[in-house]
Formats: C-alpha cells, sequence, structure tokens
C-alpha cells in the first residue's frame, strides 16, 4: 500500500475499509494466541481451511486466526460469525463436522458448545457465556474479533483513528490534559496518574530538547499474561497509544522492552511496526502532520527485575539489568540520561480509547480514584481460567464467582493472591471488597500489573507464601542487601517452617525482616517481595501455628509434615497404588491389605490419586 | 543552596548534594560501607538509610548517599527506625562475611546482637560493588564486573578468566573493605581473582598504612576533630 500523507487520506482509507468490514459475512474466528496455540489451534485452524476447501460451499467461508478472546480454560476457542456461535475445546478431527454440520447444513454440534456449570446447559452463542457477560472489554475489544497481523482489520474498526485526531485537532497540551482528565493510572502496579507523568516528562523534555517513550511489556509475574495478550491479539493499539503520547511529550524514539520468552508476541509486534510504518504512522511525517517518530523493538532476557522501570532503561542501554536508586525519576533522566516516559502495555492501549471517546467517557467507568477497566488474568483454582477485563470497582466475588465460575470440585475459596509476588493474598472474609487501587493497598494487597491467582482449601497459605517468595528471591538482581541477603534468610525459614523444623520467634522474625525488606531495599522488587508473606500472616496466622506449634499442615501439603497410610477397612488389595509408588514404599499381596513404609515414601501422592476406594489417608 | 533539617539541626549546602553529603559536611555520622568519596554513589548496601520525614506523608527511610538534599526537607539520622534498619543490615552482611573483621567491627558498632541466619558458605565478598566501581571510574579498563543475580552474584573477570584488561594495578585489591582480593600473578597477566578465602591477608596487609578504605573520610574527621555540636 502506498504510504498515508494526510489525515483525510486516512479518513477515506478508514472509511473504505469500515464500508468493506461486515460481521454478518459468514467468518470463522479462531483463537491463535499462545494459549490455545499450545492446545492446538494452529491445527485445528489448518484443517478448518482444507475441509472448507474440499466442501465447495456456495459462499466462500474465510477463517481468520485472532489474538486471545480470554477464555483459556476452554481452548482452543473458535467463533462462528454472523451468529457468534461458539465452539470450544476442539480438536481437529472436529473440523470436518464443523464445516458439514455447521457452516454448510447451518445446525450447531450441541458437543462442542460451552455447558454452563451451575445450569448444565449448552450455551450457543459467545455474547451469552457468562464468562463474558459481566465484563467490560474496552482493551480487549478487538482480541478475538481482528487478525493481528491485518493492520486493515484494525483500521477497520476504528484504529489510528485517535491519532489522526489527535494529529489535525489537538495540541500536545490538549492529549495531556485529556489524558489527565480521565484519570488513567498507569497498569503496572503503583498506579501513578498517567497524564501527571506525561506532564512531568514533557515538561523535562523541552529543556533537555529530547526524549524517549518506553512501553513495559517485560511481564514476568507467574500466572500472569495479560501484557502479552494485548500485545500478540492487538499490537496496534500499543502502537497507537504510544505514538499519542510521543506527540503528547513532544519526543521522536520510542521503545517497546518485551520478553523473550513471547515469541508470538514479539513477532506480532514486529509485523505490525513494519505495517505501521509502511501506511504512515509511524516515521517521518506522520500522515502529513510533520510529526517524526520511530519505535524499537528491544527484546528482554527473561530477568524480573528488568520489569522495573530503572533495570529496564539499563537494559535497553545495554548494561547489567540492574535498579538504580531514583530520582532522578526516569521522567527527568531516563535512556542515556534523557527525559524517558515508560507506561505498562496496558496503559498505552487504554490511551487511544481515552482519546476516542473523551476522557468525560473513559472516567465514566470505575470508581471516584480508578478509573476505566482493569485486565486481569485469572488462574490457579477456578473454573474459567483466563483474561478479564472488568471495570475498576467491582467486587472480588463478582470476579471471581461470576465471571470465573466459581471453585473447581466443589471446594471452599480461601485466598486470592492479586498483584502476583509483589501483591497479597485477599481471604474470603474480604470477598467483597471493590477491586480498586486504595481498597486492595488498605487490605495488604496491590493492583500489580492484574495478576490473580486463586487459592482454595487444598492450598497451604505457608506453602502458597514459599512459593511466591522462592520466585522473588531466585529474582533479585542482588545488587541491595536486604533483598539478596534478606529474602534468602526469609526463604530459608518458610522452608524450615514447611519442614516441620518452625520454631517459636520464627513468625516474629518473619515479620521483623519483611517489614526491614520492604522499608530499606533499593527498588520495587524488594520493597514489595515479602507482601505474599506479609498478607498471609495477617489472615492465616493460625496455619503458622499450626505448622510451627502443632507441627501439623492443616491442608496436608507442606511433606515434611504429612504422612500417607493405607485405612485397612477400606483397602482392597487391588495393587494399584503398589504398582504405581515410585519409591516402593507400598507393600503387600493381592487381596491383602497394603501398607506404606513411612520411611520410603516420598508423599508424591501418587498412591491416593490412583486408588479408586478412597483408602489413602493423609494426615 | 539547599535549606534542610538533619537531625534539628538547620543544614545548608550546595545544589545536588547527596544528604550524605551534608551529614558528613556537618560532621553527622552514618555509617557506610559501599560508599567511597572518589566514586558514584551506588546505593546497595542500605547501611546509610536515613529517615526522610515529609510535610505530609508518612516518614520513610532513604539511602542517604544516593538521595539528594531538598529543599526544606526534614531529616532524622538516629531515628529508632533507621537504627533498626541498619541493625538489621548488618545482621545479614554477616549471613556470609561471618568472620570478616570489618563486618565484625560494624556490626558491632550498629549494634548486632545475635546474627539468625546464616549461609552455609562463608564468603568475604559483600557484594558492594567499590572493585568494580574502582576499576571502572578510577583506573578507567573495566577489568571486573558483577555477574550472575541474586544470591549467586559475584564479582568477576569477564567469562571468568584471566582478563587482558586487567592491568595488575592493585585498586581493587585496596580498596575492598573486607579483603576478599588476592593479588597474584598468572602467566602473561596480571590477575586478581576474587577469592573466598583470602581475606585475612587482604586489605589490611596488602594496604599497610595507606588507608584507602570507605572509613577513609570519616577517619579524617577523626583526626582532624571536628567539633560535635553541642545542640
Amino acid at each position: 500500500m502506498n504510504r498515508l500523507q494526510s489525515a483525510s487520506e486516512y479518513q477515506s482509507w478508514q472509511a473504505s475499509l469500515a464500508a468493506a468490514w461486515d460481521d454478518t459475512k459468514p467468518c470463522v474466528r479462531i483463537c491463535d494466541g499462545t494459549g490455545c496455540r499450545a492446545l492446538g489451534s494452529q491445527k485445528v485452524l489448518a484443517s478448518l481451511r482444507e475441509e472448507i476447501d474440499k466442501a465447495h460451499l456456495d459462499t466462500p467461508i474465510e477463517v481468520v486466526g485472532t489474538g486471545c478472546p480470554g477464555f483459556c480454560e476452554c481452548g482452543p476457542l473458535l467463533t462462528i460469525y454472523p451468529q457468534r456461535i461458539s465452539y470450544q475445546r476442539l480438536t481437529a478431527a472436529d473440523a470436518p463436522e464443523i464445516v458439514r454440520q455447521t457452516l454448510a447444513g447451518g445446525s450447531v454440534i450441541e458437543r462442542l458448545l460451552y455447558t454452563d456449570l451451575q445450569t448444565g446447559e449448552h450455551i450457543r452463542l459467545e455474547p451469552d457465556l457468562p464468562f463474558y457477560k459481566r465484563q467490560r472489554r474496552q482493551v480487549l475489544n478487538f482480541n478475538g474479533r481482528v487478525d493481528p497481523r491485518r493492520i486493515e482489520d484494525y483500521v477497520a474498526l476504528g484504529g489510528y483513528k485517535a491519532l489522526a485526531k489527535v494529529l489535525t485537532s489537538m495540541t500536545p497540551g490538549q492529549v495531556i490534559a485529556e489524558v489527565k482528565a480521565s484519570g488513567l493510572r498507569g497498569r503496572g502496579g503503583a498506579g501513578f496518574l498517567t497524564g501527571v507523568k506525561w506532564e512531568l516528562c514533557r515538561q523535562n523534555v523541552e529543556t533537555a530538547g529530547s526524549g524517549f517513550v518506553v512501553c513495559n511489556a517485560d511481564e514476568g509475574d507467574p500466572g500472569a499474561f495479560m501484557d502479552r495478550s494485548v500485545v500478540e491479539g492487538n499490537p496496534h493499539a500499543v502502537i497507537e497509544g504510544m505514538v499519542i503520547g510521543a506527540y503528547a511529550m513532544g519526543v521522536h524514539k520510542g521503545f517497546v522492552y518485551i520478553r523473550t520468552e513471547y515469541p508470538l508476541a514479539v513477532e506480532n509486534l514486529r509485523k505490525a511496526i513494519c505495517q505501521a510504518e509502511a501506511a504512515g504512522f509511524l516515521g517521518t511525517d506522520i500522515l502529513g502532520s510533520g510529526f517524526e517518530f520511530a519505535l524499537s523493538v528491544r527484546l528482554g532476557a527473561g530477568a524480573f527485575v528488568c520489569g522495573e522501570e530503572t533495570a529496564l532503561l539499563a537494559s535497553i542501554e545495554g548494561r547489567i539489568g540492574e535498579p538504580r536508586p531514583r530520582p532522578p525519576y526516569p521522567a527527568a533522566s531516563g535512556l542515556w540520561g534523557m527525559p524517558t516516559n515508560i507506561n505498562n502495555v496496558k496503559s498505552w492501549a487504554a490511551v487511544p480509547i481515552v482519546i476516542e471517546r473523551g476522557a468525560e467517557a473513559y472516567a465514566g467507568v470505575g470508581t471516584s480514584t480508578s478509573k476505566g477497566t482493569m485486565i486481569f488474568s485469572v488462574v490457579g483454582k477456578i473454573n474459567n481460567t483466563g483474561l478479564v477485563e472488568v471495570p475498576m470497582g467491582i467486587s472480588l466475588r463478582e470476579l471471581i464467582f461470576d465471571i470465573g465460575g466459581g471453585i473447581p470440585n466443589g471446594r471452599e475459596f480461601k485466598a486470592a493472591q492479586i498483584g502476583g509476588p509483589s501483591g497479597g493474598c485477599i481471604p474470603a472474609e474480604h470477598l467483597d471488597v471493590p477491586i480498586d487501587y486504595e481498597s486492595l493497598t488498605s487490605l495488604g494487597a496491590i493492583m500489580g500489573s492484574g495478576g490473580l491467582v486463586v487459592a482454595d482449601e487444598d492450598n497451604c497459605m505457608v506453602d502458597f507464601a514459599r512459593y511466591f517468595m522462592t520466585f522473588t528471591q531466585q529474582e533479585s538482581c542482588g545488587k541491595c542487601v536486604p533483598c539478596r541477603i534478606g529474602t534468602k534468610a526469609m526463604l530459608a525459614t518458610l522452608e524450615r517452617i514447611c519442614a516441620g523444623q518452625g520454631q517459636t520467634g520464627d513468625v516474629d522474625y518473619l515479620l521483623e525482616m519483611g517489614d526491614h525488606i520492604k522499608r530499606s531495599s533499593l527498588c520495587g522488587l524488594g520493597q514489595t517481595a515479602p507482601n505474599p508473606v506479609l498478607s498471609t500472616l495477617r489472615y492465616f496466622r493460625d496455619e503458622y501455628d499450626a505448622h510451627i506449634l502443632d507441627k501439623r499442615c492443616p491442608s496436608k501439603v507442606c511433606k515434611g509434615l504429612i504422612t500417607y497410610s493405607i485405612i485397612p477397612e477400606t483397602c482392597t488389595g487391588c495393587m494399584v497404588c503398589l504398582r504405581n509408588c515410585t519409591s516402593n514404599a507400598v507393600s503387600g499381596l493381592k487381596g491383602e491389605v497394603h501398607s506404606i513404609d513411612a520411611a520410603l515414601c516420598t508423599r508424591c501422592g501418587v498412591c491416593k490419586n490412583v486408588c479408586k476406594f478412597d483408602a489413602v489417608l493423609v494426615c | 543552596m539547599v535549606h534542610l533539617t538533619i537531625d534539628e539541626k538547620p543544614v545548608e549546602v550546595p545544589e545536588r548534594w547527596s544528604l550524605l553529603d551534608a551529614c558528613r559536611e556537618y560532621g553527622i555520622h552514618v555509617p557506610t560501607l559501599c560508599h567511597h568519596p572518589a566514586l558514584e554513589p551506588y546505593g546497595g548496601c542500605r547501611l546509610c538509610v536515613v529517615e526522610l520525614i515529609p510535610a505530609n506523608a508518612k516518614p520513610r527511610l532513604v539511602a542517604s548517599c544516593v538521595y539528594p538534599c531538598e529543599e526544606g526537607a526534614v531529616v532524622k539520622t538516629d531515628s529508632g527506625a533507621a537504627l533498626r534498619s541498619r541493625r538489621l543490615t548488618a545482621e545479614l552482611l554477616l549471613a556470609s562475611a561471618y568472620n570478616t573483621p570489618r563486618m565484625l567491627e560494624l556490626a558491632q558498632e550498629l549494634g548486632v546482637q545475635e546474627v539468625r541466619y546464616r549461609l552455609p558458605e562463608e564468603s568475604a565478598c559483600v557484594l558492594c560493588g567499590l572493585c568494580v566501581r574502582a576499576c571502572r571510574e578510577i583506573v578507567g579498563v573495566s577489568a571486573i564486573s558483577v555477574i550472575r543475580r541474586g544470591m549467586a552474584k559475584k564479582v568477576a573477570t569477564p567469562f571468568q578468566v584471566a582478563s587482558s584488561r586487567c592491568i595488575g594495578c592493585g585498586t581493587c585489591v585496596l580498596i575492598c573493605p573486607t579483603g576478599a582480593f588476592e593479588f597474584s600473578g598468572t602467566t602473561g597477566y596480571k590477575y586478581v581473582p576474587p577469592s573466598a578465602s583470602a581475606y585475612r591477608l587482604g586489605y589490611y596487609r596488602v594496604s599497610g598504612e595507606l588507608d584507602l578504605g570507605p572509613n577513609f573520610v570519616k577517619d579524617l574527621r577523626d583526626l582532624l576533630e571536628v567539633p560535635k555540636d553541642e545542640g
């Protein structure tokens, strides 16, 4: 295509693409995100195309690979337009039937539909799925609809409209004022007002002469994949947001810092940048406005600490990914000493929405201090694992039970870890807390970047805290003493407690050291690393006491505190556990009651899992 | 000039000075480990924390060596929180450097009563980064740097082989506060390998009379007998 020379050229191109976009045309959209790909969506996609070719249908049906629509639990996902019939958990073998029955025959295949967990009913259409019904999809709106590899799709649905509006009718000051008025807060964790940050950077750019904008896509929380899905499924929204931000702050160079572990996101992003350059949304004289902006991708090598802004900047500069003390903040002195503005993927992707709909409309969603929507990746002990976008202020209960479908296997909800390894857990008694920055902080958790891990009654909270501590301890860069040695000391204490060697005073030590690390560490990693331990201590002190004083793990998780034995009355002597035991700890003859040798048993739990008669007792 | 209050005493210092600079100018003792007047501040050891008391927010601890003096700031160097933090940091340093004279001295000064956590392996290197920064900033060769991260972090030459960049000047040996370096020559190169076992013959013996350690400024002050403020 030819490079767009002016905003009016863009408008006519956009109008023609929008006119050609037809949601009533038959089309199959299949999730081509990392999650569904791992479940085999590419094979489904290929065999669908093949079957459609073979079937010689009257009307041609396009098969489009889209970004992740979010319902990862039921992948690979497929939606058939125009009706929006939703099929789930597909395999390549389902393709012929889908083509024959649904595409050619017009009938719905019941077995591929979603089954409602409560009523057991099949739900045919995507908008009726309870998972989507309560969501408010703004940033994720294009995920599941557009092909992220085609700029035309994005433009057809109104993409780059906000950029054209900014370049033709707004001054940089007006853009900043609009972002400020929208109340948009940084979606990376700290929740600083984006507009205020931009204004600070703008002032510094005016003095320094130039500067940079950076997109932080170094998402590393265990169980979090919000940023990946946005970059993968809708990379142009991030690019558009960054160009608008660069215009507002008067800078001409930007970087996206993204992890190498996200190959598909990197691929889609690079493609999108090339397309945006070719179309004239990046490069010199953007849409004939005279504004110039270049965007490059920088790959991270998988250090969690590089998500911290100063470490991220050091890494972009080619130095060791270690944080440095602030002030000076990057807005004053960032990349190569120049003013630099860093925002999270979701913040950048929200910018075009703020500009296009206006600050007032954007601020209409959410609470008085937290505006707009937040994207969470909901994982752990939950029925509907996936990516959800909800308005700020929604209660945790709605998020977990209405959208997330509650806890599997009829277990009880115990706690939700919000904010990844930097956050804290929220117990059942606070399930009605509204999700906004202040409420979460007051409960000892943080909004964070949007990771949400659900624990049920089978999870031991000491073990849960130990897991997150292991993560932060391994990811500590080691520059400052409290984080490097302090997290190790806390982890060692937790490991001791989990192994049944807890002592009186351990809890006090954890509290003292946790507070010390939080208050005296150099960067955000250390300052938040003890949060999982401190919040579990706050809400589940009884579990710590049970481990330390009674030498008992109430949830029967910690291997040092449990023993496996066989209930003689229930055991039928079927020998299944004996054959499956990896450490030869089970003995017994066929038809006779078996027994487990505690000295040989590694407490792996295989015997309990394979026993059909519930004859294995853990206590 | 910037005006601030340190330990209830009005203080006036030039712009861009750190809180530590101001403290030292006014004879207020703040312990340091990774700080050296000839090097860029690092902010790694966290022993120099002081309590910053903002007008409308909760007091917080900041590392005085890297925190700039701000107009009107109120700082306490000997608050309970600051002293407690230094004590705990010193205790953590003893987790690995438990036989190093300088660390023991520091721990004593900061009131460490017991060491509740010890690493299985002793190491004299406390990763203060003085050697790496001196090699880069003073000598200008960057023959050593820190590699890896977290507990695995250590000072090493590139690829952990004898470095042709090393000129064998011994600055790292002299500046090391714990004597973690061993000065030796290898064929073809002068080489200073970091060594955990060499701390006893380290710093004190090599440096002899000339004390270039990070406590240099403190000692100088004692020498010049800067009068302590009566208030």
